[in-house]
């Protein structure tokens, strides 16, 4: 593994990050989206699929999200 | 950063046509008497189901479990209705309303974690060991002079661009490890402006290591 790789990932900004105040408000209408098709939701919310790489936080709130949504879906 | 501004497909006029369970739900929740503390009594059901889910999923990042944990999840559930209770009027249908209620309690779960990250034995913020850099990055220890150079023009950068703020945000989530929302608990901050100052910070200190030429301009492909 390439150290300055692994930096340069982490340091590098997407302009279309839409923040996690952005990402949080919308969270539910994406998670329901990305339940259906990821790509879909990742199409329709750019910038919140651009946060959601970067904020390991989003990104957790957003498995947990679609975690009770297929639980929903399957009825386990 | 940026705005997000198109809206939902198949959403007109900005007003979605809700379901049957999500008129149901929302009726109950916006009236008062027996209708509406039988909805919330459910509604809490349906939220601690969720909550001790979310509980067990995140157990690794804590070292609580059995009663503390499920006192966690109930203490989440109970604060996500009180939540939804208040801002009923403000759901917009863009969702089911059972998934715009789960991103209360999931975001309940997320905060207190957060805070209770703290009540763990913890290495001092600020402590700013710029030896374990490397262990963030995944650094080979085969590779200890690439090593060395990174930590040693990373700390230049930061100690050169950096604003105070932003130096004792990014040593403590990077060089100290401490969890974005746990050090938002502690600074009495929010994710959102704590985010904003690392990304910030992450953008300076890239361009910092441009102009250096430690980083190209392009992204370097992982190896």
């Amino acid at each position: 593994m390439n150290s300055w790789a692994e930096l340069d990932r982490f340091l590098r900004t997407d302009p279309r990050d839409a923040g996690c105040a952005t990402a949080m408000e919308l969270l539910h209408v994406y998670a329901e989206l990305a339940a259906a098709d990821p790509a879909a939701a990742e199409h329709r919310y750019p910038e919140v699929a651009a946060h959601l790489r970067s904020c390991g936080p989003c990104a957790e709130d957003l498995e947990g999200l679609l975690a009770a949504i297929r639980t929903d879906l399957t009825g386990s | 950063m940026t705005t997000v501004g198109s809206p939902p497909e198949g959403v007109a006029d900005g007003r979605p046509v809700p379901d049957a369970e999500t008129e149901d739900w929302v009726r109950a929740l916006s009236t008062d008497g027996a209708e509406w503390e039988q909805a919330a009594t459910r509604l809490h059901e349906m939220l601690l189901r969720v909550a001790r889910a979310e509980t067990r999923r995140r157990s690794g990042q804590l070292r609580i479990s059995g009663p503390e944990l499920d006192d966690l999840a109930h203490q989440a559930a109970a604060d996500a209705v009180v939540a939804i209770v208040a801002k009923i009027g403000e759901f917009r249908g863009e969702s089911r309303f059972t998934t715009w209620a789960y991103k209360f309690v999931i975001f309940e779960v997320s905060g207190k974690i957060g805070r209770h990250f703290w009540r763990q034995p913890q290495v001092p913020m600020d402590a700013a060991d710029w030896e374990r850099l490397p262990d963030r990055f995944d650094g080979d220890p085969a590779r200890e002079s690439e090593s060395r150079d990174l930590a040693r023009a990373l700390r230049k950068a930061v100690e050169e661009e950096l604003t105070e703020h932003q130096r004792r945000i990014f040593t403590a989530l990077v060089l100290d490890a401490v969890p974005l929302d746990a050090l938002a608990a502690k600074l009495g901050s929010s994710r959102n402006a704590i985010y904003k100052t690392m990304f910030d910070a992450r953008r300076k200190l890239r361009d910092r290591l441009v102009t250096d030429g430690y980083l190209p301009e392009n992204p370097v492909r992982r190896s």
